[in-house]
């Protein structure tokens, strides 16, 4: 239910004998980080390598799983955002994406300049989810199957026009010079036979995205825990009446929280589209990556949205690399696991 | 609406013509003689195409309108079917393909639909209300790029091709009329089956639960089997529409079961309406004509754009589709304004 998870909550519920559930999932965490550096850092023996392709395999694809985690953060934690405060299933949120990856490319191939073209993205975006908000879905508040049909329809008419303005075609965002190039990590992924170790190395944007990933996660974290703004949405995700009784322009915390959402899949367009590439359908992809991110990581919750996107940006990757043609299959079943297991997703709440 | 009409006709014996409804008789009477002023064109490509759509937003509106779950996944119910009976019988594509005649490969492919739904709808269940969407259009979704992904079993981006709808008693079912006949008498028996179903003990139960969970499971009736139980019937209706949209196409293909048709679906049962099992059949007939004829008006390219802005308006302006409009129009026509909120 909630968007934020009050500290205090899980703990207290069993801490009378051992282990609270809080401490006992802490040690498996500590103990799988544990595992994983040891995976990282060691040189392997024969027969793991043997087991798992190669090191160099292995290592990259957790990396590459850890950086699309932070691209699926960018786009599902608007998507949760907006969920938590308006239980508006906005399924229009793919196309926010989309459109975000459009406006980088023609703005940074028309100026030259990458970081105008990200913070178009976000601008722009940031406006249209404000027009989305007080012109579509104010008309429906209350009305959440509605609502979902509505972002539909904008999704299909979105989709069109975009393929209408921009074509079939795959387009790439060209990222700036000081972005270029790569990174050796202190990660030995073989010995030659001379003794040399060989180092991984790894590209230096896909460091700097998953940076921002983070930086964004904090900050909006603490936008919701230490701001004015940040209270209301809080107040308003627990009870939204009571708020308005208390004189807070509710409407304008939704539009608040409305640019806030649309503007980081905006951005995250931007930024996807440079690591990556623009074409139609990209949309679909990444609705269905913030769908099951807050299905598994729990409606309304941005720690949810980060946990769910590390599993499912790393079990994407894992599965094409080891299993190609039924990567999809361990997607699903992470879904269906937290479903049976936990219905409202980790870090949800019982409503 | 219905369910007003079928309560009122428990107190008071009538015979069976009567009970059915002048509507309904000129209706059958007027889909059976179709054939003889249409063309083939008309007769499949209009006719038989949506009626095998409105099978589909029919096993939709069975959710959505007696259960209050809607789902996204229903063609991935169809490719299932859909995929069982390239895999089971014949196909041109060189992988798999049993070789199952169609009185076997029907019945299975139609089981693995339902059972696929039912497992779906346990899956959705499990939470409530707007998650259903969700959930089914997440799976919808991952289903579509594992179709696309894997060779072993869907053969991967090209999929099947060549399935033959099967010929006996000297009938070739491909044919206009056989499967115009083919695809109304099947669409018929679901439309009868789902009316007469709503009705049941069954229905009944289902619509409370829609109403109120809460109530029921303190009454002591098992919520969650009851909704699977719905998914399960609603997965034959979609198995069924399967079978008949691959004898249709002669192939499937991730195409097929892609976002775009899990959406079309949606959109059909909502421009009809759900409220009442036609509302499916009049939303197919709807967008079909709307797809066959809106490419003069607006050209192909920008076919979306034009039945997005009709979806839009419809969910604006009347929630329960044109079955709603009808609805809003007809007392003023009949002065039946007796009943309020009919």
């Amino acid at each position: 239910m909630s968007l934020l998870d009050q500290p205090s909550s899980s703990s207290g519920l069993s801490s009378g004998d051992g282990m609270t559930r809080g401490q006992a999932w802490g040690l498996v965490g500590l103990l799988a980080a544990a595992v994983i550096a040891w995976l990282v850092f060691a040189v392997w023996p024969d027969w793991l390598n043997a087991i798992l392709i190669s090191k160099k395999a292995f290592v990259s694809a957790i990396l590459n799983g850890i950086t699309l985690a932070g691209l699926y953060f960018l786009v599902a934690s608007g998507f949760t955002l907006i969920f938590g405060l308006m239980r508006n299933v906005n399924l229009a949120h793919g196309s926010l994406y989309l459109l975000g990856a459009y406006i980088g490319y023609e703005v940074t191939n028309r100026t030259g300049y990458w970081l105008l073209g990200v913070a178009a993205g976000f601008a722009v975006l940031a406006i249209v989810g404000v027009v989305m908000q007080v012109f579509v879905f104010r008309r429906l508040e209350g009305d959440d199957l509605r609502q979902t049909l509505v972002s539909i329809g904008i999704s299909i008419v979105a989709a069109d026009l975009m393929l209408a303005v921009w074509a079939g075609g795959t387009y790439q965002i060209t990222t700036p010079e000081w972005l270029d190039g790569a990174l050796t990590l202190p990660v030995i992924t073989a010995v030659r036979s001379n003794g040399a170790s060989v180092f991984l190395t790894y590209p230096l944007y896909r460091v700097v995205v998953l940076a921002a990933a983070i930086v964004i996660g904090v900050g909006l974290w603490l936008m919701l825990h230490k701001t004015r703004v940040g209270m209301m949405i809080r107040a308003g995700v627990d009870d939204r009446a009571m708020l308005q009784a208390s004189g807070v322009n509710v409407h304008a915390v939704f539009a608040i929280v409305f640019a806030v959402g649309a503007g980081l899949a905006g951005f995250a367009g931007v930024v996807g589209g440079s690591a990556l590439s623009v074409a139609p359908g990209e949309d679909v992809r990444y609705l269905l990556a913030s769908l099951v991110v807050v299905i598994v990581g729990g409606m309304g919750s941005i720690t949810g949205a980060a946990i769910g996107a590390l599993l499912i940006g790393l079990a994407e990757q894992i599965g094409l690399v080891y299993f190609p043609t039924y990567g999809i299959v361990l997607t699903f079943v992470i879904m269906v696991v937290t479903l049976a297991v936990r219905p409202q997703g980790i870090m949800g709440k019982a409503r | 609406m219905s369910l007003a009409i079928a309560t009122d006709s428990t107190t008071t014996q009538r015979n069976w013509l009567e009970k059915l409804g002048a509507g309904n008789i000129i209706l059958a009477v007027a889909l059976v003689l179709y054939p003889l002023v249409a063309s083939d064109f008309f007769l499949t490509q209009i006719g038989g195409y949506s009626l095998i759509f409105g099978m589909l937003g029919l096993s939709l509106m069975l959710l959505a309108g007696y259960g209050g779950m809607v789902s996204l996944a229903q063609i991935t119910v169809a490719g299932i079917s859909a995929y069982a009976i390239a895999i089971l019988g014949n196909n041109n594509s060189n992988i798999l393909g049993f070789g199952w005649p169609w009185w076997l490969a029907v019945p299975f492919a139609v089981l693995a639909a339902a059972l696929a739904s039912a497992l779906i709808g346990w899956i959705s269940v499990r939470t409530e209300g707007i998650y259903t969407i969700m959930i089914t259009l997440a799976i919808a979704t991952a289903t579509y790029y594992f179709a696309q992904q894997n060779y072993a079993i869907f053969n991967g981006h090209s999929g099947y091709a060549g399935i033959r709808a099967p010929a006996f008693w000297g009938i070739g079912w491909r044919d206009a009329k056989p499967f115009y006949y083919l695809c109304l008498g099947l669409a018929a028996l679901c439309y009868a089956a789902v009316l007469y179903g709503s009705r049941s003990t069954f229905g009944m139960t289902l619509q409370a639960i829609r109403d109120n969970p809460r109530r029921m499971r303190a009454l002591g009736y098992h919520v969650t089997a009851h909704k699977v139980f719905a998914w399960l019937l609603s997965g034959v209706i979609a198995g069924l529409a399967g079978v008949l949209l691959v004898w249709f196409n002669g192939r499937v293909s991730p195409g097929t079961i892609g976002v775009d048709a899990a959406i079309d679906v949606l959109i059909i049962a909502v421009i009809g309406g759900l409220r009442h099992p036609i509302g499916p059949f009049l939303g197919a007939l709807v967008v079909v004509l709307m797809q066959t004829f809106a490419i003069d008006i607006v050209g192909a390219e920008r076919f979306n754009t034009l039945i997005g802005l009709v979806f839009l308006v419809i969910v604006f302006v009347s929630p329960d589709g044109i079955l709603g409009l009808w609805g809003r129009i007809k007392p003023h026509l009949a002065q039946e304004s007796l009943r309020p909120g009919a």
